[in-house]
């Protein structure tokens, strides 16, 4: 990929909205379909990035590893019970031999049964974009959460 | 009667063994002003803070004890120190960073600086600008240091102490969590990073947590599921001679696979929680490398008053309990390898480090067990927790899963540091 046409630059922001949304939709299973079978999902802090310490709070390095995340918080684990908002800021599509390196700015907002909403985390997405068959998907996806402390628990992915 | 002890004689713990607990503990802020002074600045040894991380002269890092800012440095000389982040002039944060490395930590208010030991070293304008203004002629810099803390190291773990008559480290420690600090530090480490959690609720809901190895395989339902670890399970509970400190293990092998998997589903009842037959697809997470010389595959050392230190497999970290109001606290984990790991080693703690913290597929549900206590334990300050698991008087090591003698064990030494006189009750009656 080369140029960043106009059209390229709306793939990528509907991407971007299809992955916040599937998430806000509690559509775990399609989100995860947004990534390639070698993917790397991982929500790491500010903190430990810039410290260059490698711990992140959630690490999955294969789809196999995202599917049990997903799989796990449908059948095992207990959370706090709410409901995600995510509000993407503008994407940076940076284009080069291999695919499309692209971040974004974003705002999670957290809502629990009683209509009680917090702002849950705001930090940056790094994403590497692959082109398969005509779709552009995730081929990784890091999350730098600048709210590295953590409220009450982190479950649902960012 | 002073303001302590009436904020105290508002609860009583009917039982002398502790268990029964008022809810009113949990919530009350005069009483959590006093577990600052009587408990986290007690006879207590506070962990702080690990060598590593602090290895060169000069380096810093500023942490929390209960809810007090405190400076570990290490000095010109190597000694390491531990101070209140606190300038002796007029109260501010001194040191502004959470980590660094410095010659002297300077107040950014009006520039006092201090050495590495806590020694006021410099004062702009001490003698006013010629002649006029500045401080009084017999102002001693000594008598205006930092507030300094008891430090002691064992293994390279740091502990620190705001008291002068707190006993000796190891002997508030007891043979046996000398012996687990010395087990999990046994080599050189390396940290491979942090997390932080933070829980509205009161911190010793956590502690409790931490000493109630009942709930681990009822709440807890990833180890069910995925067949980690079961309450029938070999493991149990070891406590030092006071019951304060706590050490919740586990271990392979025991009994046999037959005999494990009958066993395995008995008990759970109709929760619906035991007859779980699910797989992960990525199942290598779970793999355990052997690296102790023992058998233990599960080791928490909770540590009194806000410590853990914890081997998960091989996901080591130390935790650390920062008090941030009766209804607030932080749980910072330090996350470490040895140094001697090899790549493969690293990666496969980094992976399995998805078990634990505030993310962790095994442990994320503390969190939320511990704001729904702290949440409906708003009223109804005279009622109390039900703490049976495992029996009640004497506290004991327990040899099994089910039991939450440790929590008891956990209150009688933080009454006895509170002044609580426990067994209301009894005493009534008599």
């Amino acid at each position: 990929m080369t140029d960043v046409t106009p059209e390229l630059y709306l793939r990528v922001t509907q991407l971007l909205e299809t992955y916040g949304r599937l998430i806000d939709e509690d559509r775990l299973e399609a989100w995860a379909e947004l990534f390639t079978p070698d993917c790397r999902y991982e929500i790491i802090s500010r903190e430990n990035r810039d410290q260059g310490l490698p711990l992140s709070l959630m690490l999955c390095d294969s789809r196999d590893m995202l599917d049990d995340r997903i799989y796990s918080l449908r059948n095992a684990n207990i959370f706090n019970i709410h409901s995600d908002c995510h509000v993407l800021g503008p994407a940076r599509v940076e284009p080069d031999a291999a695919g499309l390196g692209v971040s974004a700015a974003y705002s999670l907002f957290q809502t629990n049964q009683g209509g009680e909403t917090r702002l849950f985390s705001v930090g940056r997405y790094h994403f590497r974009l692959i082109e398969r068959d005509g779709t552009l998907m995730i081929q990784s996806a890091q999350v730098v959460v600048d709210t590295g402390a953590i409220l009450t628990l982190l479950a649902t992915p960012i | 009667m002073s303001q302590a002890a009436e904020a105290l004689s508002r609860y009583g713990f009917p039982e002398a063994d502790c268990s029964r607990i008022p809810y009113g503990m949990y919530r009350d802020a005069e009483i959590y002003a006093l577990e600052q002074e009587r408990i986290f600045r007690g006879p207590v040894w506070n962990f702080v803070a690990l060598e590593a991380e602090i290895p060169a002269p000069g380096d810093f890092r500023v942490v929390e004890i209960g809810d007090t800012p405190v400076i570990v440095n290490r000095a010109k000389d190597g000694a390491v120190h531990a101070m209140v982040n606190r300038c002796a002039h007029r109260g501010s944060i001194l040191q502004r960073h959470l980590h660094g490395n410095t010659k002297v930590h300077t107040c950014c208010y009006h520039q006092w600086s201090f050495d590495l030991t806590g020694r006021l070293v410099g004062v702009p304008f001490q003698k006013g600008v010629a002649g006029v203004g500045g401080l009084p002629e017999d102002f001693d810099r000594a008598c205006h240091g930092l507030k300094r803390l008891k430090v002691e190291i064992l293994s390279g773990v740091i502990f620190a102490s705001f008291s002068q008559e707190v006993a000796p480290l190891r002997d508030f420690l007891g043979p046996l969590f000398t012996q687990q600090v010395e087990r999990l530090f046994a080599k050189p480490i390396r940290v491979l990073g942090y997390q932080r959690q933070r829980i509205f609720g009161n911190w010793k809901l956590y502690t409790d947590n931490l000493r109630d190895p009942n709930h681990g395989g009822l709440l807890h339902m990833f180890q069910i599921a995925f067949g980690i670890a079961r309450l029938n399970a070999t493991g149990g509970a070891k406590m030092d001679a006071e019951g304060k400190h706590n050490l919740s293990w586990a271990a392979q092998g025991g009994r046999e696979p037959a005999e494990a998997g009958a066993a395995s589903t008995a008990g759970y009842g109709d929760t619906g929680r035991g007859d779980q037959k699910i797989g992960l697809r990525d199942p290598s997470m779970l793999v355990y490398r052997k690296e102790f010389p023992d058998e233990l595959t599960l080791a928490i050392s909770s540590l009194f008053p806000g410590a853990a230190l914890q081997q998960i497999g091989n996901t080591l970290a130390v935790r650390q309990i920062r008090t941030r109001s009766a209804d607030e606290f932080e749980i910072v984990s330090t996350f470490f390898g040895y140094q001697d790991d090899d790549a493969d080693m690293v990666r496969h703690r980094l992976r399995k480090a998805n078990l634990a913290g505030p993310a962790g597929l095994v442990s994320m549900e503390d969190g939320e067990a511990v704001e729904l206590v702290h949440r409906a334990i708003v009223r109804d300050a005279q009622e109390h927790s039900v703490v049976e698991f495992g029996g009640r008087g004497p506290i004991r090591d327990q040899d099994n899963l089910v039991s939450d003698v440790p929590m008891r064990g956990f209150w009688m030494h933080y009454c006895k540091l509170m002044g609580i006189e426990t067994g209301a009750a009894e005493a009534a009656a008599q």
